[in-house]
C-alpha cells in the first residue's frame, strides 16, 4: 500500500518536473547559504583556537610590560624567586617573501601546548634556527633564509622559532616581550610587587582575545545567513503548497479509495525527507563550493581588520556536514509543516480545486497584516527599551519580517487602488486579475521584499560607511610618510635624522593597558597642528587641544566613548600610573576592535618612561625624497617605509574586502529571491492557462496575453522595489545606529545614495524580467494548441 | 452576407491511434437570426467544428467565413480581432473571470471591442436576472447564475454569431431549460445567428434548424438547417 501511495505521490512531480527542480533548487540553495556561512564561521573558529592553542595564552596568565619589553634581568630575577615564567618574544619581520609574526618561545619553560610540542620534536633542529609555520605561510613565504617546517598547529602568519633564532632575526638581543606563566605558583614565591613592580599580571581571557572581539563579525555571516536561508526557505514553501494545491483530488481520490489518512501523511512526510536529503546533500557540497570560494577574502578580511591568522584554504568537516542536514531538515518540515498540517485536517470529500478565493480572502490578508503590525510593535519595542548585539538582531528581525507579512496587503491595496483608477477593460481585468493572482506570488513577493530590504538596507549602510571611512582617512593620514623603525636605537637615530630634514616629525609611542575594564591601547600624541587642524572630534570640551597637550585630560576614541557611556567634559577615565584624568573628548577611530585613549606627549612620557618608538608619521613637501634619504642612510627596506596613498590604498582594500563577503551574500541573496518567483511564476503557468484561455477567446492574442503576464511580474516586482526602499533604509539606520555601535563601537550618519538604489531597482527588475519571461515566453510560443486545451479538457 | 459560412471543411489530428480525421468536407451556413443546434456522439467533431468557426483553431482544407470575412486569410492577431468584433462565445465551463465582478464581466467583451452601451447591458442583465448580483464575483454565482452571465458577456458586445458548446451541460435540467430560454429569446430579438451544440435532442428541438455530425461528417441537416 505503502508503495503504491508513494508512486502515486511522486508520479505528480514526474509529471511537473520543473515544480521539482525548483523545490530542490530551493532546498539546496537554502542549505549551500546557511552552511558556506557556517563553514566560515566553523573554519575561523578553529584557527583562532589553534592561535590560542600554541601557547596555551588563552589558558595562562602572563606579566608584561607597559612599554612591550622586559628586561632580561627581571626574568631571571622572577625564575631565582621561584616564579613559573617562560620568555616570549614576539615581533613583526620579513621572510623570504611575506612578512610575518615571528614567535619566539623557551621550549623547556613554556606551558605544556602546541607550540614546546612541535619543538620538543625535533629539539636540535629547533635550538639550530629550525621554524615552524603553516603550510598556507610556506606558501606564502616562497624561498627563505632561515630552515622552515610546515605545521597545521601554528596560525598562519606566525613562525614559530626557538627565543634566540626570533632574537636574531628581529635584531633584539636579549629583547622579550612577555613571560607566559607555565604553571600555579608556588606558595612561597614572592609576590610580584616585590620583585618586579612595573610588570603587571594579565589574567586569563583578560587580553584582547580573537574569538571575544570577531563575535560580531561572525554573527553579521550568521545573520546574512539566516537570511538567505529564510528566502530559500520561501521558494520550498510556496513549491510545497502548490503542489500540495494541484495533488489535492489525487489526495481525495486515494482517500476515497481506502487511504488511510495516517499513511498518506507518512507517505508525503517521508516524501519530503527523501527530497531534504538529497536537496540537503548536494546543498552541502555547494556551500562549501562557496565557503572555500570565499574564504579567502574571509581570510584576509580577519587578518586585516583584527589581525586573526585566519587560513585560506578550508578543511572539511563532518559535523559541519550533520549539522548542515540538520538544518535542512528542520527548514523543510518548518516550510512543509503546513501542507501537512492541512492534510491531516482536511475532510475527506474535500472539494478538488484549489481554494483561491479563499486564499485570497481579505480574512487571510488581515490575519498576515495583524502578525506584521505585531512584529512592527515588536520592532519599536526593541529599538525603545532593546540593548545588546543580540536585540540589535532581534530589531533587525522584527523589521524585515514584519515589511515580509505587510507586502501581500500593501500589494493588494496598491493594485486595488489602481483597479479603480484603471480606464479600458484589459487594464480592468490586469490589476484585477494581479490582484486575484497576489496569493498564490505572495510568498515569492515577501521573499523579493527580503532581498531587496536587505539588499538596500546593507548596501546603504556600506555606502554611508565608504564614505565616512573615506573622509576620515583622509582627515586622519595627512602624514605624507610612515616609518616603523625596527629597534628603539634606530628609533632614536631616525628622529635624529628625520628633524632637520621634515617640517615635523611625530612619533608614535603606545603602550597596552586596562581602560573601563576593557583592553585597551594608550597612545601619546604630541602637539602639532596636523592634529589640530584634521582630527575630526565627537563633542569635544572647550580648549580641547591646549588641554590635552597640557596633559589636563584624556581623548577617548568612539568605541571607548560609547561602550563605557563616557561623556566629555563630566566623565573621568582611570588611567594606569596617572589615575583619574577628565575625558576632553572622543574621536572616530573605525576599524579598531580596541578601546584606546590618547595623552600629551608629556604626560605620557611620565606615565611610561621606557616607552619604544613604534612609527614615526612625516610631514614633508618632498615626500619621495625623504623616503630615498632613508633609504640610502639606513638601509630600510620598503615595507618599513609606507607613503600616505600606500596607508590610504591599505586601508580601503582592508574596508573593502570586510564587506566583499557582505555583497556576494546579498547578490546571492537576490538570485535566490529572484528564483523562489521564477519558481511560483512557473508553477503558476499550468494554473493560468485556465484564467487566461477566455481572454483568447474573447480576442486578445497569446503575445498580448504574453506581454501582460510579464507586465504583471514587472509592475508587482516594481512595487515590491518602492515598498523595499523605505524598509531598507529603517534597516540601514538599525545597522548604523544599533548594531554597529553593539558590534563595533562606532556610530555613523546615515546617507542616501540614490544612484545605488536606482541600479539596485534596475537589477531588481532584471530579475524579475529574467523570472518571469521563460513563462511569458512558453505562453507565446505555445499560445493557441496551449490555450485551446482548456476548453478541449472541459469536455 | 451569411453569419457563418463553412465550405468544405476538413480537419484532422495526431493522437496515439495515429491520424484521426475529426471533420470531412463539411459546409454548412448561418443567416442573421437563425439558431442551428449541433449534435453528435463524444468524438464527432462538434467542438472542433465550433473551435474552427471561432476562428481558435484552423481548418487543414476549405473556408471558414465569418460575417464575410474569411478567417483562413487572417493571422492570430486578425482572428482575434475577428472574435472581439463579430463572435460571441458561451461555455459549458462558463469561463467568467474569476478577477472580474458580475457587472465587468458582462460588459467585458463589449469594451473590449469598442462597442460599450451601458443601457443595452442594464437592459441585459436585466433581462438575465443578474440585476442583483452586479456587484458578485464569479465564484460567489450559482452555476445557472454564472452561465446567465456568459450569455450576457457574449450578446453585450452584440456579435453578429453566437457560438455556444454545450451551455447548459453544467447545468440541471430545469436550469438548463431557463438559461436556453434566454439565450434563444435574446439571439432572436437582436437577430443574431447562434450555433449551439448540444447532446440533448429535447435541446436542439427548440432550435431553427438541427445538424447531426456522425464521424465528421455532416450526417443530417434536418428541418429548417441550410
Amino acid at each position: 500500500m505503502i508503495r503504491t501511495t508513494l508512486a502515486a505521490l511522486l508520479s505528480h512531480w514526474l509529471r511537473s518536473p520543473l515544480q521539482l527542480v525548483m523545490l530542490l533548487t530551493g532546498l539546496a540553495l537554502a542549505t549551500a547559504l546557511w552552511s558556506g556561512v557556517q563553514a566560515l564561521n566553523a573554519e575561523a573558529r578553529a584557527a583562532y583556537a589553534t592561535a590560542e592553542g600554541l601557547l596555551a595564552d588563552g589558558g595562562t596568565a602572563h606579566l608584561e610590560h607597559p612599554s612591550g619589553q622586559i628586561a632580561p634581568a627581571q626574568f631571571v630575577a622572577l625564575r631565582r624567586a621561584g616564579w613559573p615564567v617562560s620568555p616570549v618574544l614576539e615581533g613583526r619581520a620579513q621572510i623570504g617573501a611575506a612578512r610575518v609574526t615571528l614567535l619566539g618561545i623557551d621550549p623547556f619553560s613554556a606551558p605544556a601546548a602546541a607550540g614546546p610540542a612541535l619543538a620538543a620534536s625535533d629539539l636540535g633542529g629547533f635550538f639550530g634556527g629550525l621554524g615552524y609555520a603553516h603550510p598556507q605561510t610556506l606558501q606564502d613565504i616562497g624561498a627563505a633564509d632561515m630552515s622552515l617546517r610546515p605545521a597545521q598547529a601554528v596560525p598562519v602568519g606566525v613562525v614559530l622559532a626557538d627565543i634566540a633564532t626570533v632574537q636574531a632575526l628581529l635584531q633584539a638581543d636579549g629583547q622579550i616581550t612577555r613571560l607566559a606563566l607555565s604553571g600555579p605558583l608556588p606558595p612561597t614565591a614572592p609576590p610580584l610587587v616585590a620583585l618586579a613592580p612595573n610588570l603587571r599580571l594579565v589574567a586569563p581571557g583578560e587580553g584582547a582575545d580573537l574569538a571575544g572581539l570577531t563575535d560580531s563579525f561572525h554573527l553579521n555571516l550568521t545573520a546574512f545567513g539566516l537570511l538567505a536561508f529564510a528566502v530559500g526557505l520561501f521558494i520550498v514553501h510556496s513549491a510545497v503548497g502548490l503542489a500540495f494545491e494541484q495533488r489535492r483530488a489525487m489526495f481525495r481520490t486515494l482517500r476515497a479509495l481506502g487511504l488511510p489518512l495516517r499513511h498518506l501523511t507518512a507517505c508525503l512526510a517521508a516524501e519530503m525527507a527523501v527530497f531534504a536529503l538529497f536537496a540537503g546533500a548536494l546543498g552541502l557540497g555547494l556551500g562549501y563550493a562557496l565557503a572555500a570560494a570565499l574564504l579567502p577574502d574571509v581570510a584576509l578580511t580577519l587578518r586585516g581588520l583584527y589581525g586573526a591568522p585566519v587560513p585560506g584554504a578550508l578543511q572539511f568537516d563532518p559535523l559541519w556536514a550533520l549539522a548542515g542536514m540538520g538544518m535542512t531538515l528542520a527548514g523543510t518540515a518548518l516550510a512543509g509543516g503546513q501542507a501537512l498540517w492541512r492534510l491531516w485536517h482536511m475532510p475527506a470529500l474535500a472539494p478538488a480545486q484549489p481554494r483561491a478565493w479563499a486564499l485570497a480572502s481579505q480574512a487571510a490578508l488581515r490575519g498576515q497584516g495583524l502578525a506584521g503590525l505585531g512584529f512592527a510593535a515588536g520592532a519599536v519595542g526593541l529599538w525603545a527599551m532593546g540593548s545588546g548585539l543580540v536585540a540589535g538582531f532581534g530589531l533587525l528581525a522584527c523589521v524585515l519580517l514584519a515589511a515580509a507579512l505587510a507586502v501581500p496587503m500593501l500589494l493588494s491595496l496598491a493594485l486595488r487602488m489602481s483597479e479603480r483608477l484603471a480606464r479600458g477593460p484589459v487594464a480592468q481585468w490586469f490589476w484585477a486579475d494581479s490582484r486575484q493572482s497576489l496569493p498564490r506570488l505572495s510568498l515569492a513577493m515577501m521573499a523579493l521584499m527580503l532581498a531587496l530590504s536587505a539588499n538596500i538596507g546593507v548596501g546603504t549602510m556600506v555606502a554611508s560607511f565608504r564614505a565616512t571611512f573615506i573622509t576620515w582617512l583622509d582627515l586622519r593620514l595627512v602624514a605624507e610618510v610612515n616609518v616603523l623603525p625596527r629597534s628603539q636605537s634606530e628609533a632614536l637615530a631616525l628622529q635624529e635624522f628625520l628633524t632637520p630634514r621634515a617640517q615635523a616629525v611625530l612619533p608614535m609611542q603606545r603602550v597596552d593597558a586596562t581602560l573601563a575594564g576593557q583592553p585597551a591601547q594608550i597612545y601619546a600624541m604630541k602637539d602639532h597642528a596636523t592634529f589640530r587642524d584634521n582630527w575630526p572630534l565627537i563633542a569635544p570640551v572647550p580648549d580641547v587641544w591646549n588641554r590635552l597637550a597640557a596633559g589636563d585630560g584624556v581623548l577617548v576614541n568612539e568605541q571607548l566613548y560609547r561602550r563605557a557611556g563616557l561623556q566629555p567634559g563630566a566623565s573621568w577615565l582611570d588611567v594606569p600610573g596617572l589615575g583619574a584624568l577628565p575625558v576632553l573628548g572622543a574621536y572616530p577611530d573605525y576599524g579598531n576592535p580596541l578601546a584606546q585613549a590618547v595623552l600629551g606627549q608629556e604626560i605620557f612620557a611620565r606615565a611610561y618612561p621606557e616607552t619604544p618608538i613604534r612609527q614615526f608619521a612625516i610631514r614633508t613637501a618632498d615626500a619621495p625624497a625623504l623616503i630615498d634619504a632613508l633609504q640610502d642612510e639606513f638601509g630600510l627596506p620598503l615595507g618599513q617605509i609606507t607613503d600616505q596613498a600606500q596607508a590610504k590604498a591599505l586601508s580601503l582594500a582592508i574596508f573593502e574586502r570586510t564587506f566583499l563577503i557582505t555583497g556576494a551574500l546579498n547578490i546571492l541573496t537576490l538570485a535566490v529571491a529572484a528564483l523562489a518567483l521564477f519558481a511560483a511564476l512557473s508553477t503558476l503557468a499550468g494554473m493560468r492557462l485556465v484564467q487566461l484561455a477566455p481572454l483568447w477567446a474573447l480576442g486578445l492574442t497569446p503575445r498580448q496575453l504574453a506581454g501582460l503576464e510579464l507586465a504583471r511580474a514587472l509592475v508587482l516586482g516594481a512595487l515590491v522595489m518602492v515598498l523595499a526602499l523605505p524598509v531598507g533604509l529603517a534597516l540601514a539606520q538599525v545597522l548604523l545606529a544599533v548594531i554597529n555601535v553593539q558590534a563595533f563601537g562606532w556610530r555613523l550618519p546615515l546617507q542616501a545614495f540614490p544612484a545605488d538604489w536606482a541600479r539596485l531597482g534596475l537589477w531588481a527588475m532584471l530579475a524579475v524580467l529574467a523570472a518571469a519571461a521563460l513563462p511569458a515566453l512558453r505562453l507565446w510560443r505555445q499560445g493557441p494548441q496551449a490555450l485551446l486545451r482548456v476548453f478541449a479538457l472541459e469536455r | 452576407m451569411s453569419a457563418l459560412e463553412l465550405e468544405h471543411v476538413s480537419k484532422s489530428f495526431d493522437s496515439a491511434e495515429g491520424r484521426v480525421q475529426v471533420l470531412r468536407d463539411l459546409s454548412l451556413r448561418l443567416e442573421a437570426g437563425q439558431s442551428l443546434a449541433l449534435t453528435g456522439e463524444s468524438g464527432s467533431g462538434k467542438s472542433t467544428l465550433l473551435h474552427i468557426a471561432a476562428g481558435l483553431e484552423q481548418a487543414d482544407q476549405g473556408r471558414v467565413l465569418v460575417a464575410g470575412q474569411e478567417i483562413g486569410a487572417l493571422g492570430e492577431a486578425g482572428r482575434a480581432a475577428l472574435r472581439r468584433g463579430h463572435v460571441g462565445l458561451v461555455f459549458q465551463q462558463f469561463n467568467l473571470i474569476p478577477s472580474l465582478n458580475v457587472a465587468a464581466n458582462l460588459a467585458f467583451q463589449a469594451r473590449l471591442s469598442g462597442r460599450e452601451d451601458r443601457a443595452h447591458i442594464r437592459d441585459l442583465a436585466a433581462a438575465l436576472g443578474l440585476e442583483g448580483l452586479l456587484q458578485r464575483y464569479p465564484e460567489q454565482l450559482s452555476g445557472g447564475q454564472q452561465q446567465r452571465v456568459a450569455i450576457g458577456r457574449c450578446l453585450a458586445a452584440r456579435p453578429a454569431l453566437v457560438l455556444a458548446d454545450e451551455p447548459t451541460g453544467n447545468l440541471d435540467e430545469a436550469t438548463g431549460e431557463r438559461v436556453l430560454d434566454l439565450m434563444l429569446g435574446l439571439t432572436r430579438a437582436e437577430g443574431v445567428a447562434l450555433l449551439l451544440v448540444t447532446h440533448s435532442p429535447r435541446l436542439a428541438a427548440r432550435c431553427d434548424g438541427r445538424a447531426h455530425l456522425r464521424a465528421g461528417v455532416l450526417a443530417s441537416a434536418l428541418d429548417g438547417a441550410p
